[in-house]
């Protein structure tokens, strides 16, 4: 649901919450033959997955203990010194490197259960007999989702500044002085962007969970006399549970992947976000603005992989979300 | 399997199917369906009141939108900010649009066919070590693709490839989860005993995937095309680290370069990064619109049992 820095795995993540329920795949019956055709119809995608993933995550291994060092007597320019795990060290013990974490960590704790919930009760009022234009709510709240996640940043960072802004202007008619780009709302203007983005997509996920469930399961709710709201809460809310797990774990890695917002936000005059205020922001700021330090950027790429795919993991192969129907 | 469907359900199938359908009946209106209602219509207002004032801000002068004349019916600009937006750097923007159609086109499109291969061949063959090469792709989905991206760019960088097309398109063909989704479409839409009739009549492995594995995986393919296709469309940070030349950019790029280069330049290319933001998003919304029954199927795919 998030659409941070590089977008791909993000969705893909998410799509893959969105799978929920999703049988898990299974052999079936198969063939014990062609594996010679097997391995020529998945050489294609094992190439590209190699040349772009599995080299790269490689190479910032080997590039993570390297460092410039300038020669002896300064004349010979700089040249790489292998430093072991010097760069973790030092990316580690840098408190800009951990705080940008618990930037992350901070605003996901508020972002992720406001984002759900609100898209929990909105799907549930969609799925209610009272709800009208279903088909046109739920492709129109969709729309956020298919603007780029830079774009969608930049439209609220002209509705942050005060001059431009008609919300700004409305909210201080009434007496309600607001300053989005401010260092007081660095958090509520950086999470409403991610709101705006992510409500309807998810919404579209928790729907049509929802119209996946048998029709007889609400009806016999109704028979036994449950209005409603007591059908949402009580029968329908369990049975979509999985799907709410799945999301709220992949848009908490997101978090982690936080990039394009907080940039954005940030070039647009936000004061409370600084170069490297996120994870991310950190790596790409190390490498180029700080002195091309690609020792330390590979370092920091390499902790925030594993800390999001051992998370992923971790809760996967736990929490087994996925499994559940 | 649960996808025994060969097509997703028609667009209008899916929602009306409920017991919901009391649309016949007259609505009475009750404070629960009074308040159903005024929520959707606040959420629908907080969805679209960005999007209209974009739309707005696209059509008028950057002074009016710099002084928050916006949402009026004054200043309107529309034809001159059309002209502006096709001819500012010798049509710098037109070329950022077809650079997006390339990435994301090629890359899509080649993509998912990659996808659907390698997860075909996922499904319908046994041979040693096949969990664990399938548990290398689902190490692909777990590990962000952001964590990758740097590294990505130093490896190119060594290699000479950065500010090139290929450094934006070869990463762009990379989905291991459309190699999960094409495993799963698989197994559900190309039945086993096809592919043994077809061995029966001596058709190579080969030609049964071309003849009659990917006919039958058509709408998979199309819902992992779509939703590869808005992955790389809405890409960013890709672009960013890799590319430095603005002929090579796609449209999100070139949109914030342009925004960045606005304090220091002036205000004279507002009605750019305006109209050009409405313009960038106009082409996911058109196709979503017209491809949505087969979103449908992506988003639930496996939800139907």
């Amino acid at each position: 649901m998030y659409r941070y820095g590089t977008e791909t795995t993000v969705r893909l993540i998410n799509r893959r919450a969105s799978a929920v329920g999703a049988a898990p795949v299974t052999a079936g019956v198969t063939v014990r033959r062609g594996t010679g055709a097997a391995l020529l119809l998945m050489a294609p995608f094992f190439a590209v997955f190699a040349l772009a993933v599995l080299a790269p995550i490689g190479y910032a291994i080997y590039l993570s203990q390297f460092a410039q060092r300038a020669s002896g007597l300064g004349f010979g320019g700089l040249h790489s010194v292998w430093v072991g795990l010097d760069n973790y060290r030092r990316v580690l013990t840098d408190s800009t490197y951990t705080s940008s974490y618990l930037h992350v960590l901070l605003y996901a704790v508020v972002a992720v259960p406001l984002v759900l919930g609100l898209s929990v009760v909105i799907a549930l009022a969609l799925d209610s007999a009272y709800a009208f234009g279903r088909r046109a709510a739920q492709l129109g709240l969709f729309v956020p989702h298919l603007v780029p996640g830079v774009i969608a940043a930049l439209i609220w960072a002209y509705l942050y500044t005060p001059q431009v802004s008609p919300v700004v202007k409305a909210l201080s008619s009434w007496h309600v002085h607001i300053e989005p780009l401010g260092p007081g709302f660095t958090y509520p203007s950086l999470i409403n962007v991610v709101l705006w983005e992510s409500l309807g997509y998810n919404i579209v996920i928790y729907y049509a969970s929802l119209q996946a469930i048998p029709r007889e399961m609400a009806e016999a709710a109704v028979v036994d006399g449950a209005g409603e709201w007591r059908t949402a809460w009580h029968i329908k809310l369990p049975l979509i549970r999985s799907a709410v797990a799945l999301t709220a774990i992949f848009s908490a890695i997101g978090a982690m992947q936080l990039f394009a917002e907080p940039l954005l936000l940030s070039t647009a005059g936000s004061t409370g976000i600084s170069q490297d205020w996120t994870p991310n922001l950190y790596a790409y700021t190390a490498a180029f603005t700080r002195n091309n330090d690609y020792g330390a950027a590979a370092a920091a790429s390499i902790i925030l992989a594993a800390l999001a795919a051992g998370l992923s993991y971790v809760v996967t192969r736990f929490g087994k979300p996925w499994r559940q129907a | 399997m649960s996808l025994s469907r060969t097509e997703p359900a028609p667009s209008g199938a899916a929602a009306p199917s409920r017991a919901r359908g009391r649309s016949g009946r007259r609505r009475i209106w009750t404070p629960s369906r009074a308040a159903v209602n005024t929520l959707l219509l606040v959420v629908s207002f907080y969805t679209f009141f960005p999007l209209v004032w974009t739309v707005f801000a696209g059509a008028k002068t950057a002074g009016a939108v710099q002084t928050g004349d916006v949402l009026s019916l004054r200043n309107f600009n529309i034809v001159g900010n059309l002209r502006l937006l096709w001819s500012f750097q010798d049509g710098i923007y037109g070329r950022w649009f077809l650079n997006s159609l390339l990435y994301a086109g090629v890359g899509a499109g080649v993509g998912a066919l990659i996808c659907v291969a390698a997860g075909y061949a996922f499904d319908k063959y046994e041979f040693p070590g096949k969990e664990r090469l399938f548990g290398l792709v689902l190490l692909g989905v777990l590990v962000p693709s952001a964590a990758t991206t740097l590294p990505l760019y130093l490896l190119a960088a060594k290699a000479g490839l950065v500010n090139t097309y290929f450094a934006v398109l070869i990463p762009s063909l990379v989905n291991p989860f459309g190699v999960y989704l094409a495993r799963v479409f698989s197994a559900g839409y190309v039945p086993n005993e096809t592919l043994e009739a077809g061995r029966i009549d001596g058709a190579s492995e080969l030609a049964m995937f071309v003849k009659l594995g990917l006919p039958m995986l058509r709408s998979g393919y199309t819902t992992i095309l779509l939703f590869q296709f808005s992955a790389i469309w809405n890409g960013f940070f890709l672009a960013l680290v890799m590319l430095t030349d603005q002929h090579l950019f796609p449209v999100s790029l070139g949109i914030y370069e342009l925004n960045t280069s606005l304090s220091s330049e002036g205000p004279a290319l507002l009605p750019v990064v305006m109209l050009g933001s409405v313009v960038a998003i106009l082409p996911l919304v058109v196709i979503f619109i017209s491809l949505q029954r087969f979103w449908r199927a992506g988003l639930t795919a496996g939800s139907v049992k």
